[in-house]
């Protein structure tokens, strides 16, 4: 286990250099230093001579990729890619191009995100699931019947559409909850049950649709037919067998994203001012802060790897027939 | 004089890739198979017929051409225009000042009218276009728009009923049987393929066709936005911009996760590990952030060749094109592994080991057994995702990485509604269009993507 | 899905108890119920902002904060217009010397070309206390407690509240001179140091020796400027500072009523510089430390910033005095109060303008601007042709302030460029005819509901030197027609074109149909109309407009290397004199090859001596003919589309009192004041939440799913015979 793991962990490593490659590539062939300088700068009395001090003082007065004035190693070593990408490797974000420490603002955005995706995350599991189960349940009812067609016609809604709608209706018309806004502790439960039901309800067309084929499947395995062949009722039957089979791969699926919660929600953290990661980034994509954004790739592409190295893990716990080796 | 955006031409090759692949899939009873099973789902061919209706429009989009400017006919205007435009020229030029709800004679907000007399009073103004026949709007509006409408509907009406007999007589003629027999047979639901269900919806696609475009000769159907510009035409333009943002990404994706997931499967080893780990990297990085990265870059440039890219309108195209580059690079990722899970089943097999052991050249493997092998699955993937490529244009637009400001979208018109709502009344119909319009197609992008996988997919026949 | 319905009841019963919870304050109030009633005043902010650190703030965002905190030597007076300074810190407005080359004191009257130099000379109030904070903290002996911080100490410091004990010192005027210096240290980039260099007596030699050592010095350490002098600042005695700059700039008054010119503790600076606290994102960048009505509390840019009363705050009165008008509008009924009168100002982030606006109406903002989507809610014009709110708000009891913003909004043709450029009068006529095509009143109407005056020349109204009337319209595109200025024709427009060489928009010589660019930065779908509109306009000339859209980058480096054609622009005044206008053409200050803000590289030598002499003079008659001639000298050149100047619609409710617009203050909070008891009154009343959708909608979809258990039960049965 332990072996696998470490061996797993070396295996993120050239993931992560190539990350980090191919944003450097294409964050800094889109934007030159001198434009981020003047970005930063402000707009009212900018020299050249304060552009250059700017991009000394971040380093972004190095060659890209190669030193030919340095000598020996540090031909390679004092360069924007090498400076820029050793801290990322040990989590050390730097500092944003607008002067703040990165480190400590994903710290505490971290937070907000997590408020909101976790409840999110398991309310949508609970909904789903719960509503999955009643549409095998009534199978071969007009209820199955409407019920899967309206999970199409609600996937087939864009997600915009439910967070524009759901803000009128519940903030606008109903008085409800705040329209927008954040507040720490437990303050924030009035500001999060109005995005946490519209990701709920956004995400009932393919949750429901996708959990009710895993139950479908296995509705029909033989050692379901032949519970209920042996006189086990039909609700007998879904929950004790059907339920607990399919939550495996269920969980599995959960455990990938679990890692990425982190990183949050861009369009909803943006719409309801929620302080997280996404809005975070969705801001930093309209300053240019590129600081950030890299950041911001590398700690989801981490995340991200760790995410497949759990759902291995998962599988193990779940399912003794698969060993890892 | 014809002159062809990037973007069009590619969508008019691929059109005619796949008219070559309906071709080719004819003449083959094994590839008939799964489309005849498609061809019986009710929900499918009405899905279809939804879908042919909006390439219908999406094509006459993409065809553009100079048009002749004036007296003379040798000079050509500078922009581009498209059939479509042309078509609904109407509503083109037909500009507003400023809002107006659907159907109305009245702006949306009132303002200082300067009368006859010379004094001024407050109140809403007469647009310009929208119902400027009536003489007495107050008394004759609701008349009008009923009679205009009716009319609309019946000339769609009567269109519809010609082409079901058309459609009925064409049908008996193919099958050389009575007319009398198909059409019972056909009204009664009873034919293999629903024909029933087929042709109500071409009638009622007639019908609605009817109304919208009596009501849009002389009125906004679906009022105007902020400068007044015909909200219905906005929407229709949309159509163009979400097919194609859902169809040319597969020119990206195809070869790449074909090649790639078929050559990782087949000769695993070390090729089977770069490739893994070229499309791990690409999938773990947030796809937004490539996206962004990559449409500021066609930014910059574009702005470093000004030159090259001097009409708004072929700086809005290229924007486009690269966009659905972009959106192929991020999601080709998941065919690429689905194939090779499936090529690596595929190479155990039987017939392929055969054909190694006899000496068959790689290529001609991979050509000839492997490819048309795993095709059900790269069906399925592209018809699958096609909606979400439709939604996911307007989420980015939302963060402004999507499709350029000046392009109809509907993520654009989404965009700009959001701020509309807050007004009061709010002004709900931009909104409104851009659902109707893409729930329309999205849906039945949705059913007939499910058809078309219960209908390929192996596991699921029965 | 019964157990689907068993869901939504448990939302329902979240919400009931929710609802229970906070029975005391409506149930969408975004704020916590115990500070209903509260002395605090509730407004917003757009962006984050960048920098809190006076010597390099330069955005409105950020003096709305700073301005509170901060307190420069001059103000504005609140109530009186034109806009004057009075003393805020200083006991008095400064006596102002001028000398000659030998530092010799000349009498009143002297020409200008003698003036050497011009002293500065201020006296300070006593006993002003900066605002409590660790960096001032000391112990017992004296020493400094939070100078060198331990890393145990710092593993406890997450915020600068995290600190337990504070102190505090009297204002002195060596803070000033400190913060003059700071202006010039090499890691702030104070966007005005440039400038400042032309204007202070030895600034630009301080500045060389501090980027030397600056650089030599080692990382990571407190960078002393206490060890450097400035020749032209010096402080006789603690509580006296003597300003010199070279030769005459009256404008330099108005940049002493900045931020930029605010007081400074060394102590700060040295406690700020530990890199343990850099690390935390504690930086003076975040966190002010000023002598102002107001401190900052609390500092999460994410979400909120929180102005707190600061205790130490010297006495400060409502002015007893203001214009004819004020007093019968009550805003003098507080005159002679202690300020601030507000305890507590909380800002809340707010970047979208759909939420901001719904809960202003829902009594969560006390005051707001108007977006332009919003305005047909609030606003109506009168029939006498002014705007006044519509019935809805006024039964809110919401009120109206407008004011014209001493602001430009135009379009810039780059002289440089071959085809609009050029000072010759076939080009000036080209320039003169877009001018006209340019419909700006119908711009005013569509994109700014009316908000906007349309311009006239550079000078905005309440600048000094701007005409009313007849006598300052812009002749070359307004008649003066039935007592008001009314746009030339169109037909007049096409005739100027084809002078200019292009009739009907078609170049005569090529016989090839004119191309025009416009290079803006765009921000995404809301531009469109906006374009739309733009392109419509030189249409009816026969003229085609391209877009040139890119990023504001992009923008900016394309002004930089002069290769716009024609930019959208616009300039904010930063003091009310119109030298602060004109200079925005000054042949010197071209962007290419100087890097100054003339982007339109207007080089006009008549222009640039009528410029000179106008700055130099007092306000008067003499330049007041002047400013005429230059105002006569860049309407004919035109080398902007002059545009418009926006007006301020601002709408405040009941309970907010003591407001009026000051477009150049920006210490304005201390005057306000709020009726809390009021206001809880009516948020209450405001926002009686609404149930019954919900609960018909779970009836609803109870009576869908009773049909369908139904008929299981029936399955089940059969299957069981």
């Amino acid at each position: 286990m332990t072996a696998y793991l470490i061996r797993r962990a070396l295996y993120a490593l050239p993931l992560l250099l190539g990350v980090n490659v191919l944003t450097f590539v294409l964050f800094f062939v889109v934007n030159s230093p001198d434009d981020m300088a003047r970005m930063h700068l402000g707009q009212k009395h900018v020299t050249q001579e304060a552009i250059d001090l700017w991009k000394h003082e971040r380093g972004y007065d190095l060659p890209k990729l190669w030193n030919a004035g340095a000598e020996g190693t540090a031909k390679l070593t004092e360069t924007i890619f090498f400076q820029k990408s050793v801290g990322l490797f040990l989590f050390r974000f730097g500092r944003s191009d607008s002067g703040r420490d990165i480190g400590a603002d994903i710290a505490q955005r971290a937070w907000p995100s997590l408020a909101f995706a976790v409840p999110a995350l398991i309310f949508g599991l609970l909904v789903h699931i719960t509503l999955a189960v009643g549409l095998v349940f009534f199978r071969l009812t007009y209820l199955e019947f409407w019920g899967v067609a309206l999970c199409v016609a609600l996937l087939s809604i864009s997600s915009l559409f439910y967070i524009i709608g759901g803000q009128y209706l519940m903030g606008k018309l109903l008085l409800l909850v705040p329209i927008s806004g954040y507040d720490g502790g437990w303050n924030a439960v009035k500001f999060l049950i109005l995005p946490v039901i519209i990701s709920v309800v956004a995400g009932t067309g393919s949750g429901v649709r996708w959990y009710r084929t895993l139950f479908l499947e296995e509705v029909e395995r033989d050692y379901v037919r032949t519970a209920r062949a042996k006189g086990l009722s039909e609700t007998r039957a879904l929950f004790t067998h059907v339920l607990r089979n399919a939550l495996i791969p269920i969980l599995t699926g959960v455990v990938v994203i679990l890692p990425s919660l982190f990183i949050g929600s861009l369009i909803t953290e943006s719409f309801f001012a929620i302080p997280g990661l996404g809005s975070y980034t969705i801001d930093a994509i309209a300053q240019q802060d590129f600081a950030i954004v890299r950041a911001m790739v590398f700690l989801g592409s981490a995340l991200y790897i760790l995410g497949l190295v759990l759902t291995d893990i998962s599988y193990t716990l779940a399912d003794p027939r698969v060993r890892l080796n | 004089m014809l002159t062809l955006f990037w973007t069009d031409a590619l969508f008019l090759l691929l059109l005619a890739m796949l008219g070559g692949l309906i071709w080719h899939s004819r003449r083959h009873e094994h590839l008939r198979r799964p489309w005849r099973k498609v061809a019986r789902s009710r929900s499918a061919m009405v899905s279809a017929v939804i879908l042919l209706a909006y390439l219908f429009i999406a094509v006459l989009d993409s065809i553009h051409f100079l048009p002749p400017d004036g007296e003379g006919g040798v000079r050509y205007k500078t922009e581009p225009v498209s059939v479509l435009d042309w078509f609904l020229t109407p509503l083109r030029t037909r500009v507003e000042k400023t809002y107006s709800a659907p159907l109305a004679v009245q702006g949306y907000a009132k303002e200082n009218l300067r009368l006859a007399d010379g004094s001024s009073r407050w109140d809403y103004p007469r647009l310009e276009f929208g119902g400027a026949h009536l003489k007495d709007p107050a008394r004759g509006w609701l008349r009008d728009v009923l009679r205009t409408g009716f009319k609309g509907a019946a000339g769609g009406l009567g269109l519809g009923v010609i082409l079901c007999f058309g459609t009925v007589f064409l049908i008996a003629r193919v099958r050389e049987l009575p007319v009398s027999l198909v059409g019972g047979e056909v009204l009664s639901g009873q034919s293999e393929v629903p024909w029933r269900a087929i042709l109500g919806t071409v009638v009622v696609l007639c019908i609605v066709g009817g109304v919208l475009g009596e009501l849009a000769l002389k009125y906004h159907v679906f009022g105007t936005d902020k400068v007044g510009e015909d909200v219905l035409y906005q929407a229709l333009k949309s159509i163009r911009t979400g097919i194609l943002i859902g169809t040319l990404t597969t020119f990206v994706t195809l070869p790449l996760s074909l090649l790639l997931g078929i050559l990782a499967g087949y000769f695993r080893g070390w090729v089977d590990d770069l490739i893994q780990y070229l499309y791990t990297t690409l999938n773990s990085i947030p796809g937004v952030l490539l996206i962004a990265a990559v449409i500021l870059l066609t930014q910059v440039y574009m702005a470093k060749h000004e030159e090259e890219f001097a009409s708004l309108a072929l700086r809005a195209d290229l924007r486009l094109l690269f966009l659905c580059l972009i959106l192929g690079i991020t999601s080709w990722t998941g065919l690429c592994r689905l194939l090779r899970a499936e090529t690596l089943k595929l190479r155990e097999m039987e017939y392929v080991q055969a054909a190694r052991a006899l000496g068959v050249r790689q290529g001609t493997i991979l050509l000839r057994h492997i490819l048309p092998n795993v095709f059900h699955i790269v069906l399925i993937s592209v018809a699958l995702d096609f909606s979400s490529l439709v939604l996911a244009e307007a989420v980015l637009s939302y963060v402004n990485i999507g499709v350029d400001p000046t392009t109809d979208s509907w993520g654009n018109m989404i965009n700009s509604a959001r701020l509309e709502m807050a007004r009061e009344p709010p002004v709900w119909w931009s909104l409104t269009a851009a659902f109707v319009f893409m729930f329309a197609l999205v849906l039945a992008a949705n059913l007939f993507a499910d058809a078309v996988r219960d209908a390929f997919d192996p596991r699921r026949a029965d | 899905m019964s157990t689907g319905s068993n869901q939504l009841g448990l939302y329902l019963t979240l919400f009931a108890a929710l609802g229970l919870a906070g029975c005391e304050g409506p149930l969408n109030s975004p704020y916590p119920a115990a500070d209903a009633e509260r002395n605090i005043l509730y407004s917003s902010f757009s962006e984050r902002p960048k920098h809190l650190d006076p010597a390099r703030a330069y955005s409105s965002d950020e003096s709305l904060i700073l301005g509170q905190i901060y307190e420069p030597l001059l103000q504005y007076h609140y109530l009186k217009r034109p806009y004057v300074l009075e003393p805020a810190t200083a006991e008095a407005l400064p006596e102002i010397r001028y000398l000659d080359a030998g530092g010799r004191v000349l009498p009143p009257g002297t020409p200008d070309s003698a003036i050497a130099y011009s002293e500065y000379d201020f006296r300070l109030k006593r006993g002003i206390r900066f605002q409590p904070h660790p960096a001032f903290a000391r112990g017992v002996g004296g020493e400094y407690l939070y100078h060198h911080l331990g890393p145990e100490q710092l593993a406890r410091i997450q915020t600068l509240a995290d600190f337990s004990e504070t102190g505090t010192r009297e204002l002195t005027a060596e803070d000033y001179a400190y913060q003059i210096k700071r202006l010039l240290h090499p890691a702030l980039h104070s966007p005005i140091a440039e400038l400042m260099k032309e204007h202070i007596v030895g600034f630009k030699a301080l500045g060389d020796t501090l980027e030397r050592d600056y650089f030599a010095a080692p990382k990571g350490q407190f960078f002393d400027l206490r060890r450097y002098a400035l020749e032209g600042v010096q402080v006789p005695d603690p509580h006296r500072l003597v300003i010199r700059l070279n030769g005459k700039y009256p404008q330099f008054r108005f940049w002493l009523a900045m931020s930029f010119f605010a007081p400074m503790p060394w102590e700060a600076d040295a406690f700020y510089a530990q890199p343990g606290l850099i690390e935390k994102n504690i930086t003076l960048d975040w966190y002010p430390v000023g002598s102002g009505p107001y401190m900052l509390a609390e500092n999460n840019p994410n979400r909120r910033m929180v102005l707190e009363r600061n205790p130490y705050f010297h006495e400060d009165r409502y002015p007893a005095e203001g214009d004819p008008e004020d007093a019968p509008a009550g805003l003098l009924a507080d005159a002679g109060r202690l300020l601030p009168l507000v305890d507590r100002v909380v800002m809340v982030l707010e970047k979208e303008t759909i939420p901001y606006w719904n809960k202003f109406l829902q009594g969560y903002y006390d005051y707001s601007g108007i977006a332009s989507d919003n305005f047909d809610q609030a606003v109506q014009v009168g029939s006498s042709g002014s705007p006044e709110l519509t019935p809805e708000m006024l039964e809110k009891g919401i009120r109206l302030e407008t004011s014209v913003a001493a602001s430009d909004y135009y379009l810039g043709f780059n002289l440089r460029d071959p085809v609009v450029g050029g000072l010759d009068e076939a080009h000036c006529k080209l320039r003169q005819a877009l001018s006209i095509a340019m419909d700006y009143e119908e711009f005013i109407a569509i994109f700014m509901n009316g908000r906007g005056v349309p311009a006239q020349g550079v000078l905005p109204p309440g600048i000094y030197g701007y005409r009313e009337g007849e006598k300052g319209i812009n002749p070359y595109v307004y008649d003066w027609v039935d007592g008001a200025p009314r746009r030339k024709s169109i037909e007049t427009a096409r005739r100027l074109l084809a002078e200019a060489g292009y009739p009907n928009g078609v170049d005569a010589v090529t016989g090839k149909p004119l191309v025009l660019y416009l290079d803006l930065s765009t921000h995404g779908a809301d531009d469109k109309p906006l374009l739309a509109w733009y392109r419509k306009q030189l249409e009816k000339l026969g003229v085609q407009l391209v877009f040139r859209a890119t990023d504001y980058n992009q923008f900016q480096q394309k002004m930089a290397a002069g290769n716009a054609q024609i930019y959208q622009w616009g300039w904010n005044a930063d003091y009310p004199d119109p030298e602060n206008f004109f200079f925005l053409l000054y042949g010197r200050n071209a962007k290419v090859p100087n890097g100054g803000e003339n982007t339109s590289n207007y080089v006009s030598e008549e222009f640039d001596r009528l410029f000179e002499r106008m700055r130099n003079l007092d306000d008067g008659p003499e330049r007041l003919a002047v400013i005429d001639a230059l105002q006569e000298k860049v309407r004919h050149d035109a080398p902007w589309i002059f545009g418009l100047h926006p007006k301020g619609f601002s709408l405040h409710h009941a309970w907010y009192g003591n407001l009026k617009p000051n477009l150049m203050a920006n210490n304005k909070l201390k005057y306000l004041k709020i009726d809390a008891r009021q206001r809880a009154a009516r948020r209450a009343e405001w926002n009686r939440p609404v149930w019954w959708p919900l609960l018909a909608g779970l009836a609803l979809l109870l009576a869908a799913v009773v049909p369908a258990y139904r008929s299981y039960r029936h399955r089940l049965r059969a299957a069981a015979l």
